[in-house]
């Protein structure tokens, strides 16, 4: 490693050549601002387009200011990043941006979590010089089933654009215009429902600025809770525990499940269900299924649609939907968790308690925007009443109790109420990536050998990397598993599948960097990624606690099956918890 | 691709496959690709851009971002009369703004624009070398020079 040394604001250090003063200066502890750049370090995630230029610093010898987050150290450079003149020249660009800025702090959903208007703060803006006489660019806003976008707001970073073609590789959006009218959108700037976008929701999850956000769903939440003749029913999903803290000044990891069914109870919710009890379900269908589809392709069935793909990320759903529709047959039809808890919900649960499904409301806690668009879909309804009333982000329920004066650090914990709060330890792993598939391997290892296992965990399949592979014993039989996390990393293994080449038997992929614990609708990691990994780490440690950590020993779903379903993948089964997928590509249509 | 509907004639896809093939489908080559369809179609409609996206394998919206770019690319169809008034700096001192703004007037369209009969589209260019008889408005093939605010209205009536 070649170093070099350099001086910041007086102090020496020794850097690695090529460093970036930026990152020279945070290693010393120096506080340079910056808003368009971006790091998510081990997801190899990085924006750095040079744009707004907050982070000018002042190089000796140089008679430019530099921005900092582009601008490589030099041998022996000196470097101050606080002068008057720096100061001056940070606040000229806030005004100019903010020049182009709605006010509209009082009412906007980025309010207190926003990175523009922290910065205001911080660089001390109190009025912005020319306003009275400058118009702004302005867009129509845009309301799609999970996102809003309201481009007035967008400051050009292009964080999402990143996100959305570099790392997701999906381009529903990209850069258009130049100059006061560039913004960040759709091809033609028409709506996001008419792009390829799969509301994956990493855009939103970047953006620093009210531009990109949620749609919020807890007025909807809120009447049904007050209405007398509604029977209000929630399930959280697994990342949810890991992550909620973060919004009431929690450390990362901190792991919040008590509170959170305290919370939720303290809200309203006649039932506090777990959709890990779902997860659990899951793996009982879509294990059947494989182990299936596994036995025919092991007697040389061509059609036997091996690797089968797990199917419980909707992001990831409308990703092959929209890009490879001639592989509709490959991923397994199990539904995801939060659908096949509100099919069981209203079937099972209503007719335990009496109650028509029309007067039930399933609520969903999710990490997921993507999920918000999915319970929307037609057929997850039945006679136009959805299984899934309502999905709301980690974050709209976090605002959601801040509303109801609920002191969350100091909550008591509770139990989940029975019998669709009951979960184990390889359903809470679902929120990472790998989660899913190792909790298929720990049931499917059993069901497929008939022996016990002697290890539940494997931490072959665990990690950051974007693409992984692991081989597990099946008692003699090499199980080739391939995970992959990010749908720019999910095209690598589907371009093999396609071309006849993937020496896989089951792959899972989860459409968000880290998985559900990265979702789109997670309390925001201001670009530093060891959040991500203490929520991880945290899900981990929920699974080690649980009693039981297979899926199959579940009591509470051996009575589902004994009293209700039958057998797994039986025709009741097939009927509430699978689905089919659609050919979502468009086509050129040749006019006659 | 985005999800709009997409309809094009087979001989349009046939030209747009083949401008994109004589660049090989080189995602780098879209500029040129761009340039070379809209001097076959005299503009870009999202149907090209869709077809172009498709072959090149690139999003949609990319190949927007760039179409919306470069002020030379435009979406809108060409007047049966285009009109382009010369803004290089002869013309520009020349008053060539003030006979821009009278043909906006007049026409009641923008710079990029094409009156809803079809029958002018207004553009704006850099210099044609023609700086002698600045400032220059063309008609079509046909050139006009010295052009003063008050031969605007002249210079329409002749394509009545
Ligand atoms: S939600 Fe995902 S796919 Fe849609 S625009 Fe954002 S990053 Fe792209
Ligand atoms: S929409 Fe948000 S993330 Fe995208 S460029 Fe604008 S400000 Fe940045
Ligand atoms: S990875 Fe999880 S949070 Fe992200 S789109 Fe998929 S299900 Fe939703
Ligand atoms: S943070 Fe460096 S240019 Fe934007
Ligand atoms: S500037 Fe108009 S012709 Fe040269």
């Amino acid at each position: 490693m070649e170093t070099i040394k350099i001086t910041i604001d007086n102090k020496q250090v020794e850097v690695e050549k090529g460093t970036t003063i930026l990152d020279a200066a945070r290693k010393m502890g120096i506080d340079i601002p910056t808003l368009c750049h971006m790091r998510l370090d081990d997801l190899n995630i990085e924006n750095k387009p040079g744009g707004c230029r907050i982070c000018v610093v002042e190089v000796q010898g140089r008679k430019n200011l530099s921005p900092a987050c582009i601008t490589k150290c030099d041998n022996g450079a000196v470097i101050r990043t606080h002068t008057p003149r720096v100061m001056n020249a940070r606040r000229t660009v806030m005004e100019f941006i903010l020049s182009d800025h709605p006010k509209d702090c009082l009412i906007c959903p980025k309010s207190g979590t926003c990175d523009l208007q922290d910065m205001a703060h911080r660089l001390g803006i109190r009025e912005i010089p020319g306003q009275e006489i400058a118009a702004m660019s302005t867009y129509r806003k845009d309301t799609s089933p999970s996102i809003i976008r309201e481009l007035d707001k967008c400051i050009m970073c292009r964080r999402c654009e990143m996100m959305c073609n570099d790392i997701q590789t999906v381009g529903a959006i990209g850069a258009f215009n130049r100059g006061f009218m560039a913004a960040v959108g759709p091809a033609y700037e028409q709506n996001l429902e008419y792009s390829p976008c799969t509301y994956c929701g990493q855009c939103v999850a970047v953006c620093p600025t009210g531009a990109l956000t949620e749609v919020d769903h807890t007025r909807d939440v809120l009447r049904a809770i007050v209405d007398p003749a509604k029977t209000v029913v929630v399930q959280t999903a697994p990342a949810v525990r890991a992550a909620l803290g973060e919004e009431f000044g929690m450390k990362p990891g901190t792991l919040v499940t008590g509170k959170l069914v305290t919370a939720l109870k303290e809200l309203g919710f006649d039932y506090v269900f777990d959709t890990d009890f779902a997860a659990d379900l899951t793996i009982m269908e879509e294990g059947t299924e494989f182990l299936n589809r596994l036995k025919k392709f092991l007697n040389g069935d061509k059609n036997a649609n091996i690797p089968i793909l797990t199917s419980c990320c909707p992001g990831w759903v409308n990703f092959f939907e929209h890009n490879y529709p001639d592989l509709k047959d490959v991923p397994s039809t199990a539904k995801s968790p939060q659908q096949m808890f509100g099919a069981i919900a209203k079937s099972y649960f209503a007719e335990k308690i009496n109650i028509n499904r029309k007067d039930m409301v399933v609520v969903s806690i999710m990490p997921c925007l993507a999920k918000k668009y999915e319970s929307q879909r037609p057929e997850f309804a039945v006679d136009g009443n959805p299984d899934v009333d309502y999905s709301i982000s980690t974050r709209e329920l976090a605002n959601f109790i801040r509303q109801a004066n609920i002191d969350f650090v100091n909550l008591p914990e509770s139990d989940f109420d029975r019998p669709l709060g009951e979960s184990t330890g390889a359903a809470v792993i679902f929120g990472n990536t790998g989660g899913v598939i190792e909790a298929a391997v720990r049931t499917a290892y059993v069901l497929y050998t008939g022996k016990k296992l002697n290890r539940l965990d494997f931490t072959e399949l665990r990690g950051m990397e974007g693409v992984r592979q692991a081989t597990i014993d099946f008692d003699g039989f090499p199980l080739n598993i391939g995970i992959a996390h990010g749908l720019g990393n999910a095209r690598k293994l589907l371009d093999e599948v396609k071309a006849g080449r993937s020496k896989f038997h089951a792959i899972e992929v989860m459409a968000c960097p880290g998985g559900c614990i990265g979702g789109g609708g997670q309390p925001l990691h201001h670009g530093d990624s060891s959040i991500l990994k203490a929520r991880a780490a945290a899900i981990y440690e929920e699974d080690r606690n649980k009693p039981i950590r297979l899926s199959h020993e579940n009591p509470y779903i051996i009575q589902l099956y004994n009293e209700f379903l039958g057998e797994p993948n039986s025709e009741k089964a097939h009927h509430l918890l699978h689905t089919h997928y659609f050919d979502k590509k468009a086509k050129i249509i040749v006019k006659q | 691709m985005s999800s709009i509907k997409i309809e094009l004639r087979q001989e349009d896809l046939n030209k747009i496959h083949e401008i994109c093939d004589s660049f090989n489908n080189e995602p780098l080559e879209l500029i040129n690709i761009l340039h070379r369809t809209q001097e076959h179609f005299g503009y870009l409609p999202a149907e090209v851009q869709e077809a172009i996206a498709d072959k090149l394998n690139i999003s949609t919206a990319q190949v927007y971002g760039v179409v919306t770019f470069y002020s030379f690319f435009t979406m809108t169809p060409k007047g049966k009369h285009p009109i382009s008034i010369c803004m290089g700096t002869a013309c520009y001192v020349r008053g060539a703004e003030k006979v821009l703004d009278e043909f906006k007037k007049e026409l009641a369209i923008q710079v990029g624009q094409t009156t809803p009969d079809g029958k002018f589209s207004l553009s704006s260019l850099r210099c044609v070398g023609a700086c002698g008889l600045a400032p220059v408005v063309l008609v079509g093939n046909k050139t006009y020079g010295r052009v003063a605010p008050d031969d605007v209205k002249v210079i329409l009536k002749e394509y009545e």
